[in-house]
């Protein structure tokens, strides 16, 4: 069992927690992950590394309410136990020296960022990041992730706070107008793959942190594999990054989808459930 | 009972579950013999001098000699016999291979039916689980400290003979159950989880193994990291790395290994979503490839869960060989076909075709043809040019076999593995290429059986030992 040792609520939908992992967070790195079951009866699903404390023991975790799983995560407390935190899962990301480098994140992307703009500037590159996010209701860490950027670019769809627009935009921008020796994509699906077109264009390399829908996180069930031009590899074991030119984007955009009407059983089986249980403080009892 | 009375005795049938019923649970299938029917089948046993059966054994359990005191009533005996060879009765009298193994070379087969000593042994083993005649002790603590790494019928094997000669054993498994394949893969109906829990938590009490999951070796610490605080290492990790034919199509939404499949359902429980969170996609027509014991798990879980969830229920096993060759347990073939799976012999898939929202709508397969036997005996299947046709399905489950996770070879120092994943062991001592670490089960051989991993752990867990005492007495 491991303990949930403080929560912050980083917007509506997206929750930060610190849980302690003394397994995992010895070895932690950038760009991974761990496998998280809330209980018993709860699924394994992956959530980056956001941030960890080797002399503490903890991990942070930073996670948007999308379904059954990641909503019941948001409605446990600090001193709450949580059965499975499994790893850390992954290949770490290769920091060096690479020159003036581009971070973009999208969404709840931001948080498996910070640690990689992080390692990275500190390895000695000019890091510019780009976040976007929907509007400034969804805006978390800011201020993190100027202190590791040497400039940073915030944008939302709605024009609520700082540019009006997708990330890609200010990239393009960026990639014609200065000489960037490699880009960083995390966000969801739809963003990475966008922003993999733009740099494709530029011959830019691009990584892309690739997420999913996985099992055992471990290599042993093949559920978390997607298609490069060389061939079908596993998210979890080869990756979670990749080589973004390399992706078949659209069979991956595709495969979220595989368990979609099953995901919509489980939220509201849950959420009825929780409507009859008195100690219950999730959205089902709101 | 004279010699010639015993043979006459007819094998006793094993009590099932109704074959109409059982595809819409997962409860146990073969119910088990009572004690009448048990005494029965073991009067049928000659009590032969030199017991064919024995060498049939890869562990060599001493059949005759628990069959007599079983048939005497002598439970705590047979029991006691049991465990001198075997520590998991109750779990290979399920799922050996008997037909293979020792029952294949009971002198009664060669005219008759053979003793059913997979049977007997299974009801030896329940007995132990329910009263628990033979307790497990621990010898004087040695001092030394031993990691084991997988929890699968090698890791607990090695584990439990290790602890009772006295060594302190800590076990690290990746997944947050122990059990390895005979949790995750081995579905309910063939082996409730409930013996496999009983038989580790009675380990871990008696003989105080400490067992940490969640710890994936190789991400989670490192060999290099174990070695510095353990005097000896068993790895046991398994063969888990499923495989998918290289033929197109294969990520078409419905497509699956079998191990995602099978973890999902026994792991995971999908046939209890949604009361348990994690679901599996099922369809009105499954197929599934191979035809091996992960082939017929993956075709009886469908059905059941077809039946469960309410869709039409419609399994086929596509093999490229044919009915003589069919390689899993004869019990799990006899039983996939009474419960209605479709078999579609001599058959080779070589495209998955999908629909325009990318799933899964069918499969292109070929006919295939058996050539004349080899030097080896073997009947290579070749396709017949010109017979290709379509079958078609909306899921689609490989079981195509499995190689050793290369995980635990991370960090690994000059620990060797053979061009197909496996670690290069002794198969006796199962001494590996580095000091201090063994290996044994499928992590050596590639997909075995539960019996062999179970031999290896035990010969392995007596190289270690004896290699911890002269370490000893040297200082
Ligand atoms: C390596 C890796 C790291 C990840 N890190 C984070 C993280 O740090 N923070 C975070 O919030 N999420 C992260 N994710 C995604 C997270 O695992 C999923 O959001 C979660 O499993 C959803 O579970 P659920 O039951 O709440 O929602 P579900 O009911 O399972 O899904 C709800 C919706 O989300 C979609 N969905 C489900 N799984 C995924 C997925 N893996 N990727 C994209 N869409 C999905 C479904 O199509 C559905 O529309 C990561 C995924 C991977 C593979
Ligand atoms: C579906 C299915 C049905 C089968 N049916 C039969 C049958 O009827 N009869 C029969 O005799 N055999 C059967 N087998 C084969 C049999 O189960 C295996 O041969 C046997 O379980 C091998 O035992 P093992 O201890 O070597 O490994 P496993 O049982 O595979 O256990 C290995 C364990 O190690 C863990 N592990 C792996 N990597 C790491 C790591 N890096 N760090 C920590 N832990 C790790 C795994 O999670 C797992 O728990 C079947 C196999 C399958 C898949
Ligand atoms: S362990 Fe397996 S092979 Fe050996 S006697 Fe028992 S059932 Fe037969
Ligand atoms: S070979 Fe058959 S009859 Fe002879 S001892 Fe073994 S089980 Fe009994
Ligand atoms: S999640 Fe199972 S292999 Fe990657």
């Amino acid at each position: 069992m491991y303990k949930i040792i403080r929560k912050e609520i980083l917007s509506d939908t997206i929750k930060l927690m610190v849980v302690e992992a003394p397994h995992v967070v010895r070895k932690a790195e950038p760009g991974q992950f761990v496998i998280v079951r809330i209980n018993e009866t709860g699924e394994r699903i992956p959530l980056t590394i956001a941030d960890y404390d080797r002399e503490q023991g903890t991990i942070t975790i930073v996670f948007q309410e999308v379904g059954k799983s990641t909503k019941h995560l948001g409605t446990l407390q600090p001193g709450d136990e949580i059965s499975t935190v499994a790893g850390p899962l992954g290949h770490p990301t290769e920091i060096q020296k690479y020159g003036t480098i581009i971070c973009a994140a999208g969404g709840v992307g931001i948080a498996p960022m910070y640690p990689i703009a992080r390692a990275l500037k500190n390895a000695g590159n000019t890091v510019i990041s780009i976040i976007g996010v929907r509007s400034r209701d969804f805006l978390f860490w800011e201020d993190k992730m100027r202190y590791v950027s040497d400039e940073l670019v915030v944008c939302t769809d709605d024009g609520s706070y700082g540019r009006k627009g997708v990330v890609t935009e200010p990239l393009k921008e960026l990639l014609a107008s200065r000489r960037i020796a490699r880009v960083w994509a995390i966000g969801p699906g739809v963003m990475m793959k966008f922003v993999s077109l733009s740099t494709r264009d530029f011959n830019v390399p691009t990584m892309v942190s690739l997420n999913t829908i996985m099992v055992d996180g471990t290599g042993m069930c093949g559920g978390c594999r997607v298609l490069l031009n060389d061939g079908a590899k596993f998210v979890c074991t080869d990756g979670p990054e990749f080589d973004a030119h390399k992706v078949d984007w659209d069979n991956l955009l595709s495969r979220y989808q595989i368990y979609k009407k099953e995901e919509i059983l489980s939220f509201e089986t849950w959420k009825h459930k929780c409507s009859s249980d008195t100690d219950c403080h999730c959205e089902g009892k709101r | 009972m004279s010699k010639q009375e015993r043979p006459k005795i007819p094998r006793q049938k094993m009590p099932e579950q109704e074959r109409i019923l059982r595809r819409s649970n997962f409860k146990e299938v073969a119910l088990g013999f009572t004690e009448e029917l048990a005494v029965k089948e073991a009067n049928r046993c000659l009590q032969c001098k030199k017991p064919t059966c024995v060498s049939g054994c890869p562990i060599g359990v001493l059949i005759p000699q628990f069959i007599h005191a079983l048939r005497r009533g002598d439970m705590p005996s047979a029991i006691s016999i049991m465990k001198i060879k075997n520590n998991l009765p109750a779990i290979c009298g399920r799922v050996c291979p008997q037909e293979g193994q020792c029952e294949g070379r009971c002198i009664l087969g060669k005219k008759g039916e053979p003793v059913a000593i997979g049977r007997l042994e299974r009801y030896v083993g329940d007995y132990e689980l329910a009263h628990r005649v033979c307790p497990l002790v621990r010898q004087k603590d040695t001092g030394k400290k031993i990691a084991v790494v997988g929890s699968g019928p090698s890791g607990i094997t090695c584990a439990v003979d290790l602890s009772r000669n006295g060594h302190s054993v800590t076990i690290f498994e990746s997944l947050h159950v122990p059990g390895g394949v005979l949790i995750y893969g081995i579905p309910e109906f063939r082996l409730p989880k409930e013996i496999v829990n009983s038989e580790i938590n009675y380990a871990v009490e008696c003989l105080n193994i400490k067992i940490l999951t969640d710890h994936i070796i190789g991400r989670t610490i490192t060999l290099d990291e174990i070695l510095s605080e353990y005097d000896a290492v068993f790895i046991g990790t398994g063969a888990g790395l499923p495989s998918f034919i290289n033929i197109p199509g294969i990520n078409y939404k419905g497509v699956m290994s079998a191990n995602e499949f099978l973890t999902r359902v026994n792991l995971m429980k999908a046939y209890l979503f949604p009361e348990y969170d994690t679901p599996v996609r099922i369809g009105n027509r499954i197929a599934v490839i191979g035809a091996g014991n992960v082939a017929m798990d993956s075709a009886r879980c469908s059905l059941r869960l077809q039946t469960i969830f309410g869709q039409k229920a419609e399994v086929h096993i596509i093999y490229r060989r044919s009915r003589d060759e069919v390689p899993s347990r004869k019990e799990e073939f006899h039983h996939a076909e009474e419960e209605g799976v479709i078999f579609d012999f001599l058959t080779n898939p070589v495209e998955i075709l999908g629909d325009a929202e990318g799933n899964v709508r069918g499969i292109r397969c070929i006919r295939m043809k058996l050539e004349e036997p080899d030097s080896s005996g073997r009947r290579k299947p070749v396709p017949i040019e010109g017979s290709e046709f379509e079958i078609e399905a909306d899921i689609v489950i490989m079981a195509l076999g499995t190689s050793p996770n290369p995980l635990i070879f991370i960090n690994s120092g000059n620990l060797q593995r053979t061009k197909h994943g496996t670690a290069v062991a002794d198969i006796e001592t199962g001494r590996t290429t580095r000091e201090r670490v063994w290996a044994g089960g499928d992590i050596v051989t590639g997909a075995a059986t539960v019996i062999s991993a179970m031999g290896a752990g035990k010969r392995t867990a007596a190289d270690i030992h004896r290699f911890l005492m002269e370490e000893n007495s040297k200082n």
